[in-house]
């Protein structure tokens, strides 16, 4: 993985020392609230409801074992033991004290972490596939293209305030998992028909009040021209992106107002103004320089022939997690191991210290000392011995991280609702535990197969709602929890928004609402289809009925 | 007043001009985009001569002008914007800045007005702001700080430092 070196870490440690003055200076009354408030939020700190919200920056998903461990100590030191992984790949606290972030800070730039760009209007960190440099279909590792980008965004001067928060994900592979386009920039590693490595790039994908897919506005952009052209996408940004409303803000308004054809003609005009800037250009040395932080392990040639060591149907419960919860590696003998963060009745991506820790140990021992981060909140370990597989089972099994649950109904997404964020209309946390409590049936699980389920408390859409196969949003009806269902979105290659089933519901009903959903399915599909493919073979009225029935008879 | 020039605290010297007041004899005027617009051939002539733009002016509209300016004043402002919420920090001239120091090669001075507290100077610093003008309640004295914020940099800009990149492979 990528490590410091010596003007990282200058720089890290400049900002900690920049916000520990920020901090001192609020606190003194030389800081105006709508002053520290512009500061403290690209320091990814936030006011809740109860206390400051801080989140801390995962690169592109990837931590090793000793960052781990200090996000278990800051857990236990600075909040009340546990942290929630995000669906950006991040990490968020709920419950540090204002006075205790520069500490924070000063703890995670000892192992080389921030929480710089974490929040307010400025680039966002970096997000990539969760299976980076370990996927078959991968056509060359993106994390070192990812870290590019994380160091040009850093600070970078012209775009400190910018309209609105700006997201860039980058995928390599033809079965898409980095979600591009829910974001203001995707960017998808390709070649062309020469065999020459470059970018087709989409923009004006987001979530939030206004969900809409990114558009693609150029095919093939050559592999040394990234920067520049970032740069020339975030300078229109930054020009003309509205500022008059911050819901109309995100660069995906502009491009929906300006039109694709005129927007794309915007950035290319000011991309032919600094293609040849030769401080854009990448280099060949310079790509070098990343790539070597991002050389394959050290794979066990012989480890392809030990796969049959333990006999994995001697043990179902085993032979179950090994079916759900690991996934291909593209070196024999290998898999990449998820650690579910969707236990029955948790909290979708939460993790106490102890279970960092522990983990934290496990990754030393079974999988190079890395641990990945992935967008659906939960974790990865990378590079599993097949021949290991079973000892990390048993060890995750106490620990709570087994529950053999990936891709399927219960490992579903949400944001922290009106449990923490003062934006929120309505809970989430609620409905995924109930939820989890109604679906703990592993065989109704596995039978029911791939559903995804996105939970936002409100029209921001933290929980990815609108991409949801099944799409739950909270709203606020005269003081009351109320919740808008949507169905058919997915955030895959066929990405789309999910159609809006009808009104909202009350709390009372939603989850019966849900697993009407559910039976309508079950009812409608043929052999062994997919949730979201019945739906779109069936259309949306079978639903619709099923879920209204009762309010059809009343009437 | 005093302000920020080339890093060091100096007295504002340049007179800000109303649209209706008459040009002053000596001294180098700043007067609105408006009656630079209306007025160009005169202050032309007059010489010693700044222009105050707004945040959304597309800056290549200046280019020809740029060599009879010896200032452009560029804006900074919170801004409240719809529904609710907190003010956002406006930073279109930033980019104002950028492109007039490295497209246009604007060698006049470029003085930042507005809503301008400590840290946001730095960054003004790097994209080719040379004179600072700090709110109300800021003393220029103690925004000199802002200089040190930090000792490098990821890019390139308008400050010419070698990015990390470079300093990394030369």
């Amino acid at each position: 993985m990528y490590r410091y070196d010596n003007y990282d870490k200058q720089l890290v440690n400049e900002r900690v020392a920049q916000f520990r003055d920020q901090t001192r200076r609020y606190l003194a009354g030389e800081l105006n609230g709508d002053e520290f408030r512009a500061l403290r939020l690209r320091n990814g700190l936030y006011v809740q409801r109860f206390a400051p919200m801080l989140r801390i920056s995962i690169p592109y998903g990837l931590l090793n074992s000793k960052q781990v461990r200090m996000l278990a100590h800051i857990a236990r030191t600075y909040d009340k033991g546990y942290g929630h992984f995000t669906t950006r790949q991040n990490i968020q606290f709920n419950w540090p004290k204002l006075e205790t972030v520069p500490d924070i800070l000063a703890d995670l730039a000892s192992v080389e972490m921030h929480a710089i760009q974490t929040s307010g209007n400025c680039v966002r960190n970096i997000t990539t596939d969760h299976l980076a440099g370990v996927a078959k279909d991968e056509l060359v590792d993106p994390r070192p293209y990812c870290e590019i980008t994380r160091q040009w965004s850093s600070f970078h001067p012209e775009f400190n305030f910018l309209p609105r928060k700006f997201k860039i994900a980058f995928s390599a592979t033809q079965h898409e998992r980095a979600a591009l386009l829910t974001h203001d920039i995707g960017v998808r590693i390709v070649k062309n028909p020469a065999g020459e490595l470059g970018y087709t790039m989409y923009v004006g994908g987001g979530l939030g009040r206004t969900p809409i897919i990114g558009q693609k506005i150029r095919d093939f952009l050559p592999e040394l021209d990234l920067l520049s052209y970032l740069e020339a996408i975030l300078r229109v940004y930054n020009r003309l992106g509205r500022r008059d409303n911050i819901h109309k803000a995100r660069i995906k308004i502009l491009v929906k107002d300006q039109g694709v054809p005129k927007f794309t003609e915007l950035i290319e005009a000011e991309w032919a103004q600094i293609k040849n800037d030769p401080n854009l250009k990448l280099r060949r040395e310079d790509l070098a320089h990343f790539q070597k932080f991002f050389r394959p392990h050290t794979y066990d040639k012989a480890a392809g022939a030990e796969i049959h060591a333990q006999n994995p149907s001697a043990n179902p419960a085993f032979a179950t997690w090994v079916q759900r919860n690991t996934w291909e590696h593209r070196v024999p003998g290998y898999r990449a191991a998820f650690v579910s963060l969707k236990p029955r009745s948790g909290v979708p991506g939460d993790c106490t210290a102890e279970q960092m820790d522990a983990l934290a140990g496990l990754a030393d021992r079974y999988s190079f000392g890395e641990i990945r981060t992935t967008h659906d909140q939960n974790l990865l370990l990378g590079d599993v011995k097949q021949a290991d597989l079973h000892a990390l089972w048993q060890a995750l099994k106490p620990l709570g991280l087994a529950t053999p649950n990936i891709g399927m109904l219960t490992d579903l997404i949400c944001c922290p609702g009106l449990d923490f964020c003062s934006l929120a209309n309505a809970g989430s946390i609620g409905i995924a535990q109930e939820l989890s409590e109604r679906y703990d049936n592993l065989d109704y699980l596995y039978d029911l197969g791939e559903i995804k389920i996105k939970m936002s408390g409100c029209m921001n859409g933290c929980g990815h709602h609108s991409v949801g196969h099944i799409g739950v949003l909270g709203v606020d009806k005269e003081g009351e929890e109320w919740y808008q269902l949507t169905l058919g979105g997915s955030a895959a290659n066929d990405a789309r928004l999910g159609d809006r089933i009808g009104p909202s519901l009350s709390r009372a009903k939603v989850v019966d609402a849900i697993a009407a959903l559910i039976e309508t399915y079950v009812e409608q599909r043929q052999e062994d289809e997919r949730f979201i493919d019945t739906y779109r073979r069936v259309g949306i009225e079978p639903y619709k009925a099923r879920v209204y029935a009762e309010e059809l008879e009343s009437a | 007043m005093k302000l920020i020039r080339n890093q060091q605290v100096a007295d504002d010297d340049y007179i800000k001009l109303d649209d209706a007041a008459p040009l002053p004899a000596s001294g180098i005027i700043i007067v609105s985009l408006a009656r630079w617009r209306a007025e160009k051939d005169a202050l032309k002539k007059r010489g010693q001569v700044g222009v105050q733009i707004p945040p959304a002016l597309e800056v290549g509209e200046l280019k020809d002008d740029l060599p009879f300016l010896a200032c452009i004043e560029l804006t900074f402002v919170f801004i409240k914007p719809k529904p609710e919420g907190g003010l956002s920090f406006d930073g279109r001239a930033y980019t104002q800045a950028r492109l007039l120091r490295d497209r246009y090669a604007y060698k006049g001075e470029l003085r930042a007005v507005g809503d301008i507290f400590r840290d946001t100077i730095f960054a003004m610093h790097r994209c080719g702001i040379n004179v600072i003008e700090p709110k109300a309640g800021l003393d220029p004295q103690d925004a000199l700080n802002a200089f040190k914020d930090f000792s490098l940099a990821y890019q390139t800009a308008a400050d010419r430092q070698p990015s990390i990149f470079r300093r990394r492979i030369a």
